[in-house]
């Protein structure tokens, strides 16, 4: 029965349903297996994340807390080691996406609803401005930065990272908006209504939930950052958490591998609920694909 | 066609038209503006200041001279030049081209045949790997991987030898870590393409008598090689730029092992204060970009007429 497994599943395709759905179910063990075995292999490094947190005597390895405890989360809940981070990354990021959503649906809209000559190498412009290695370029914007005198400033930075997502933002806006039929707004445009106005008061209500993608979308990137703010941004008290997060590894994390393990997860929780509400909310594929297809 | 009654309407005003389609993109100079100043700005900034001996600190940090092409000659004769650009291609060439891709197609082509809570469950726990904040997944690498970490602990086990994973194999670990990173993207990518096959292609296959991997190599890879090369084009423009993971993992050590060219880049500008030879080796990779993103317009402007 099993050595021949392929061919007798293709028999029983035929001879009737029932059987099908057990010969199916066979089928599908090798796969089950193969697919657990690698999700187990991406749960192992997240273990030692949760595992650590929660055991006031943590290494790197990973085990079980002898003692569960939230003394690490109780010790890293002061206001200099967390809440001025995370309110710097909020401020950061919401920044971020707030700037690259005006500048997108401004941009996206002659793009979506007139033609011109314009349209085509400017999209292909943008859709090679997401292809830049932002890496590459922070050593010249810090250059760029002290020439302008703009170091350790929280606007430029934000204005710098809203540069960096807008390519993909205005890529996705237009898409979205695209799928805004036109007829709604001609029937505004005869009104007499101007192009502004139809798009405040008919495009943007339609596609809120697009927007709201590109929102979290550019929110997510802007608070995971690290590289930017870590060169752009030189005083404490204006760093996010993920660069404090670096230097509190750098100061303490020998010792106190707990209380990183707990700042790390805390600083972790706003972005994966984010993703959940877009991933359940709209379908990830369907966010994924506004982002990648043309 | 909105387009062309207004025009119709106001036919008399023929000379103001062009004037008037000109003036509907006004809207776009914000997004323009910002690109021009933030990232056109930087990457000419970058091509001119890798010509001067830009300094972090100091006389040359506030006044820089010119100095023509000598950061690049000292850069074509500098040995870690060609060590870096072997260790970049070998971490894009291994963790994204090789290990994400083939990791994410599998994943993908797996998950239509298992049953449906698995396949959430582990798209979930790969994805989640994903969705981290860099920093937090490179800790979790680091862990991982570090002496007395989860890895030794699980080889132990296993009754194997332990090694210091980030001391003896940097690249290895390097590789490994931006696999479990990144797949997550490829799965995705995939999973959409491959829900774009129409089913009565595989059960006309599958009629036909094909195997398995027949199917796979005949039909489905065939049908999804669009996705395939974006998805190629798309993960090593990533890959290229990955810096957190490894300056937190290794910090390009020991003894440069994993020094990538983003590290290099960033170890010459503000380790060894010298912006201007830290730019020319910027430019190098941007100039890697730029070829890799021209090629990927060029990719889905010929898929798209």
């Amino acid at each position: 029965m099993t050595t021949t497994a392929g061919t007798s599943a293709l028999g029983q395709l035929r001879s009737g349903t029932g059987a099908v759905s057990r010969a199916r179910q066979r089928a599908r063990i090798p796969a089950d297996v193969s697919l657990i075995l690698i999700g187990a292999c991406f749960v192992l490094p997240l273990l030692w994340l949760v595992f650590a947190s929660l055991d006031a005597s943590a290494g790197h390895e990973a085990r079980l807390p002898g003692r569960v405890s939230l003394d690490n989360f109780a010790a890293i809940m002061t206001p200099g080691l967390l809440f001025q981070p995370l309110w710097n990354s909020m401020v950061l990021s919401a920044g971020t996406a707030a700037v690259n959503l005006v500048a997108a649906v401004l941009a996206a809209y002659p793009l979506s609803r007139y033609q011109s000559r314009f349209n085509k190498p400017f999209m292909y412009t943008v859709l090679f401005g997401t292809c830049l290695p932002i890496t590459a370029i922070m050593v010249p914007v810090y250059g760029l930065f002290v020439q302008l005198q703009l170091l350790d400033s929280m606007p430029a930075t934000i204005f710098f990272m809203a540069t960096t997502t807008l390519p993909m933002a205005i890529w996705m806006t237009k898409n979205f908006m695209d799928a805004v039929p036109v007829s709604l707004e001609e029937a505004a445009w005869v009104d007499g209504a101007s192009g502004l106005t139809a798009l405040r008061t008919i495009v943007l209500p339609l596609m809120r939930q697009g927007l709201g993608v590109v929102f979290i979308f550019v929110f997510i990137q802007a608070w995971g950052n690290f590289f930017v703010p870590f060169v752009l941004l030189l005083s404490e008290a204006r760093q996010p958490a993920a660069v404090s997060i670096f230097s509190f590894f750098g100061q303490h994390g020998a010792v106190a591998y707990g209380q990183l393990a707990a700042f790390s997860i805390l600083y972790s929780v706003p972005v994966l609920a984010l993703y959940v509400i877009v991933a359940k909310g709209a379908g990830s594929s369907f966010a994924l694909s506004g982002a990648v297809k043309g | 066609m909105a387009v062309s009654l207004r025009r119709d309407r106001s036919g008399h005003r023929r000379r103001h038209s062009g004037l008037r389609r000109q003036a509907r993109l006004i809207p776009v100079l914000p997004a323009v503006v910002l690109l021009l100043v933030f990232l056109a700005g930087p990457v000419l900034w970058a091509f001119h200041a890798s010509f001067t001996n830009a300094a972090l600190t100091g006389r040359n940090a506030r006044s820089p001279g010119w100095i023509g092409f000598d950061n690049y000659a000292r850069l074509l004769s500098d040995p870690m030049l060609p060590l870096s650009l072997g260790l970049t291609v070998l971490f894009v060439g291994g963790s994204a081209i090789l290990g994400q891709n083939l990791l994410g197609l599998t994943l993908a082509v797996l998950m239509r045949r298992a049953r449906r809570t698995v396949a959430a469950v582990v798209g979930t726990a790969v994805v989640a790997a994903w969705v981290l904040p860099e920093i937090v997944a490179a800790f979790a690498a680091y862990a991982y991987f570090s002496r007395d970490g989860t890895l030794n602990q699980l080889l132990g086990g296993l009754g194997l030898g332990q090694t210091d994973w980030l001391y003896s194999f940097p690249m290895v670990a390097i590789l490994l870590a931006n696999i479990w990173r990144g797949t997550a993207f490829s799965m995705l990518v995939y999973r959409a393409a491959l829900n774009d096959i129409p089913g009565e292609v595989t059960e006309a296959a599958l009629m036909d008598g094909a195997r398995g991997w027949q199917r796979l190599a005949f039909i489905t890879i065939p049908m999804i090689r669009g996705s395939i090369a974006t998805n190629l084009m798309l993960i090593t423009l990533q890959t290229l730029a990955v810096f957190t993971l490894i300056w937190v993992m290794t910090a390009g050590g020991p003894a440069n092992a994993s020094t990538t060219l983003p590290v290099l880049a960033y170890l010459e500008a503000f380790k060894f204060g010298d912006i201007g030879y830290g730019t020319a080796v910027a430019s190098v990779l941007i100039l890697i970009g730029v070829v890799f993103g021209a090629a990927y317009v060029r990719l889905l402007r010929e898929s798209k007429p």
